[in-house]
C-alpha cells in the first residue's frame, strides 16, 4: 500500500507542492529532448533515403564537433573552422557513398548496419588520432552563441533557463523547418522523397542514387555538426558523447524510423519523460533509471503502435 | 582427391540424415576434437591457452546463442551482453546458495535463469520486428546492466560491486577460482562448448530448427502453414539466452575470475553480433570462425606492431587498431557478406572436385 502510494500519489503531490521545480525539470527534459530529436533526425534522413540504419550517427556528431574544436585549437578562425568542418562532412559523405554504400548496394540491411559499425570504429580511431582523446571545450563564444542564463521568477520560485538551451531549441526548429522546405519544395527534395518511396522506381525515372546518397549523408553530417555544437556547449566535446546516440534510439522507435515529425515529437516525449521519471520516480528505485527509462517508454508505445507514432503503416503480403 | 563422397552408399534414412554423413567429415571432426582435447593441452603454453583459446571458445558459444536467434530465426538482438550477465550473476548467486553442488551443474542451471530473462524480453518480438526489435532488445541490455549495478544482492553486497569467483572442486581438482590451472579450465570449457554445439546442431536440423528457419524466411507464410509464431519466437529467445547465459557464466567462472557490470556492457553485445555476422548468419561453424577472427584481430595487430619495433605510443597504436578494425570490417562485408562460413563452403567445394575442377 505504501509502495502504491509512493508510485502513484507521492510524485504528483511533489509536483503540485513545488511547481517551479516541476517547470524546471520539464524545461530540462524539453531541451534534452530537442537534442535527442536532432540526433534522431540524422538517423531518419539516412534511413529514409538509403534504408541504412546508421549507427555511426552518434559518432558523426562527436567527430564533427571534434573537428571544429580541433581546427580552432590549431589557430583557424572560428567561422573558417566551421566552414572547413562542413567541408569535411561533405568529404565524409562522398567517401561513405563511394567506399561503403556503392559496393554494398542490394545487400541485406543488417549487412549495411554492420558496415556503419565499421565506420564508427574508423571515425573513433581517426578522430582520436588527429585531435586527441581528451575532452575539449566547445568554442561557444567564438561562434557568437549566447552563454549564461535567464532566471524567470514564476510560480513562487525561480526557473533557470540556459541561454544556450534556448538557442538550441531555436536552431533545432529552424533546421527542421528548413529541412521540411528542402524536402517539400526543391527539386532534390522531391528526388529524395522519390528514393525513399522506392529505389527502383526512382532509378527508372532517372534519379541518380549515388548523388542522392551523398546528399543525404551530407545533410545528416550537417545535422550532426549542429547537434555536436549544442551538446558540446552543454558539456565537453569528447567521445563520451557517443553514448547519447544510444539515447536517440528509443526516440526513433517511438517516432518511427521514417518520420521527421516523429523524430521531433518522439524526442520531446522521451526527453521530458526521462527527466521527470528520474526526478520524481528515480529515488524509489535507486537513482540512474534515466539509463533505461526511455526504452521502457518507447516499449510501452510500441506495444500499441508497432510502427511507432508516425511510422508508415506496416502492410505485409505473402 | 581425398575429400570425396563417391562410393559411400547410404542404405537407411538414419545414415542419410546423420550429423556427418560423409566419412571424411567424421574423421575430420574426430581429429579436430582429438587435437583440441589431447594435443593442445600437452603442447600449447598455458599463457596461450588462457589468453586465446579459452576466451575464443567461450565467445563462440555466445555467438552460437545469438546465431540461433538472429541467424536462424531472423530476430535481431542487441541484448546478448546482458543475457550473458544474467548467466554470470545467476551462477554466482547459485553457487553462493548451493556451494556443494557441482559447478558445471550450476553453470547449466544459470543458463535456465538467463533463458527466463530472455523469455520476458522476447515478448515484444511478438509485435515488432527488424530494427524496431533490435532497439527493443536494447531495453533489456540497459535495464539488466542497471540491475547489475544497483541491486547489491546480486553481488552479495560486495563493496567493489564485482563478483569474485569462489574456489570450487570437481573430483578433487580445483576448476574455478585462483588455484585452477588454465588447462583444467580449458578442458572444462571445451567439453561444455562441444556438447552444447552438438545439441545446437541437432536442434537446428530437427523440427524446431526448421520452424525457426521458416519464421526467418517469412513469418506470415510460416504462420499459414501452421507454425505457432509466438511459441516459436519465444522458444528461440529462450534457447538463445540459455546459450548466452552459459557462455556468460563460463566467461566469469572459467576465464575472468571476477567481473562486474562493465564486462556485460553494450559493447559485448555488439562484439557478439560482429562475430555472428563476420562468421556467417545461420552457421554454427561460422560462429567459431567469427569469434576467432574478432577476438584474434586485435591480438594480431598488437603482435604486428611489436614485430615492427615502431616507436609510437600505445595510445596511437590503439587508435590505429580502431581504424584498421573498422576498415577490415567494411572490406570484409564487401568481399564476403555471407561471412567466413561461406568461404569455408567454397573451399570445401573446391576440395571435392580437386584436381579436376571441370
Amino acid at each position: 500500500m505504501h509502495l502504491l502510494y509512493q508510485i502513484f500519489i507521492d510524485p504528483f503531490v511533489q509536483m503540485g507542492s513545488a511547481p517551479d521545480l516541476f517547470v524546471q525539470t520539464l524545461w530540462e527534459g524539453l531541451v534534452s529532448g530537442v537534442l535527442y530529436a536532432l540526433i534522431a533526425l540524422g538517423f531518419v534522413l539516412i534511413f529514409k533515403a538509403s534504408g541504412v540504419f546508421n549507427f555511426a550517427q552518434g559518432i558523426m556528431v562527436v567527430f564533427s564537433a571534434l573537428t571544429l574544436v580541433g581546427l580552432y585549437a590549431h589557430g583557424v578562425p572560428a567561422f573558417l573552422a566551421l566552414a572547413i568542418t562542413i567541408g569535411v562532412m561533405f568529404v565524409l559523405a562522398l567517401c561513405v557513398e563511394r567506399f561503403v554504400l556503392r559496393p554494398l548496394v542490394n545487400q541485406p540491411e543488417i549487412i549495411l548496419f554492420m558496415a556503419t559499425f565499421g565506420l564508427t570504429y574508423i571515425l573513433i580511431g581517426f578522430g582520436e588520432l588527429v585531435f586527441g582523446g581528451d575532452p575539449k571545450l566547445m568554442i561557444t563564444q567564438q561562434l557568437y552563441l549566447p552563454t549564461g542564463s535567464y532566471s524567470i521568477k514564476t510560480l513562487g520560485g525561480f526557473v533557470q533557463m540556459q541561454k544556450i538551451d534556448i538557442a538550441a531549441a531555436i536552431i533545432a526548429s529552424l533546421m527542421v523547418a528548413s529541412l521540411a522546405v528542402f524536402f517539400q519544395k526543391t527539386r532534390i527534395g522531391r528526388a529524395l522523397r522519390a528514393v525513399a518511396d522506392s529505389h527502383r522506381a526512382a532509378l527508372s525515372v532517372g534519379i541518380s542514387l549515388n548523388y542522392i546518397w551523398v546528399t543525404v549523408w551530407f545533410a545528416a553530417g550537417v545535422v550532426a555538426l549542429a547537434t555536436g555544437i549544442m551538446w558540446g556547449a552543454r558539456s565537453n566535446v569528447s567521445f563520451a558523447l557517443e553514448i547519447i546516440a544510444l539515447k536517440a534510439l528509443p526516440v526513433l522507435i517511438l517516432g518511427g524510423f521514417t518520420s521527421i515529425p516523429g523524430a521531433i515529437i518522439g524526442g520531446v516525449i522521451i526527453g521530458v519523460g526521462e527527466k521527470i521519471g528520474e526526478f520524481y520516480w528515480g529515488p524509489l528505485f535507486g537513482s540512474g533509471i534515466e539509463e533505461w527509462f526511455a526504452y521502457v517508454i518507447a516499449l510501452v508505445f510500441l506495444l500499441f503502435r508497432p510502427q511507432g507514432l508516425f511510422g508508415e503503416r506496416i502492410i505485409e503480403r505473402i | 582427391m581425398f575429400y570425396r563422397e563417391a562410393g559411400q552408399y547410404k542404405t537407411t534414412y538414419q545414415a542419410d540424415q546423420a550429423l556427418f554423413p560423409i566419412l571424411q567429415d567424421k574423421i575430420g571432426i574426430i581429429l579436430i576434437l582429438a587435437v583440441a582435447f589431447i594435443v593442445v593441452p600437452l603442447t600449447v603454453s598455458n599463457f596461450a591457452i588462457d589468453s586465446i583459446l579459452t576466451p575464443v571458445l567461450i565467445f563462440s558459444l555466445a555467438a552460437i546463442g545469438l546465431n540461433l536467434l538472429t541467424g536462424y530465426t531472423g530476430l535481431l538482438s542487441l541484448g546478448t551482453g546482458a543475457f550473458m550477465g544474467v548467466g554470470a550473476f545467476g551462477c554466482y548467486k547459485l553457487t553462493t546458495f548451493f556451494p556443494n553442488i557441482n559447478i558445471v551443474v550450476l553453470i547449466v542451471c544459470s543458463g535456465f535463469i538467463s533463458a527466463a530473462a530472455g523469455l520476458v524480453f522476447g515478448l515484444p518480438s511478438l509485435r515488432i520486428k527488424g530494427f524496431y526489435l533490435a532497439v527493443a532488445t536494447l531495453a533489456a541490455q540497459f535495464f539488466l546492466s542497471w540491475c547489475f549495478i544497483r541491486i547489491p544482492w546480486l553481488y552479495n553486497h560486495n563493496i567493489s560491486a564485482s563478483i569474485e569467483v569462489p574456489e570450487r572442486f570437481m573430483f578433487g581438482i580445483p576448476v574455478t577460482g585462483p588455484t585452477a590451472t588454465p588447462v583444467t579450465r580449458y578442458i572444462l570449457v571445451l567439453s561444455i562448448v562441444a556438447v552444447m554445439t552438438w545439441l545446437a546442431s541437432n536442434l537446428i536440423r530437427g523440427r524446431i530448427g526448421r520452424t525457426w528457419m521458416a519464421v526467418r524466411d517469412m513469418d506470415i507464410a510460416a504462420e499459414l502453414i501452421g507454425i505457432k509464431l509466438y511459441q516459436t519466437k519465444l522458444l528461440a529467445f529462450a534457447v538463445s539466452s540459455f546459450y548466452c547465459g552459459v557462455a556468460g557464466a563460463m566467461l566469469v567462472f572459467l576465464w575472468l575470475g571476477n567481473a562486474e557490470s562493465e564486462s556485460f556492457s553494450i559493447n559485448q553485445s555488439f562484439l557478439t553480433l560482429f562475430m555472428v555476422i563476420i562468421g556467417g548468419l545461420g552457421s554454427l561453424l561460422g560462429s567459431f570462425f567469427g569469434a576467432a577472427l574478432i577476438f584474434g584481430l586485435p591480438i594480431v595487430l598488437r603482435a604486428i606492431k611489436e614485430g615492427l619495433h615502431l616507436s609510437i605510443t600505445s595510445a596511437t597504436v590503439e587508435h590505429i587498431n580502431f581504424i584498421t578494425l573498422g576498415t577490415l570490417i567494411i572490406l570484409f562485408l564487401i568481399a564476403e557478406p555471407a561471412g567466413l562460413a561461406r568461404l569455408w563452403q567454397v573451399g570445401k567445394q573446391k576440395l571435392r572436385v580437386w584436381p579436376f575442377p571441370y
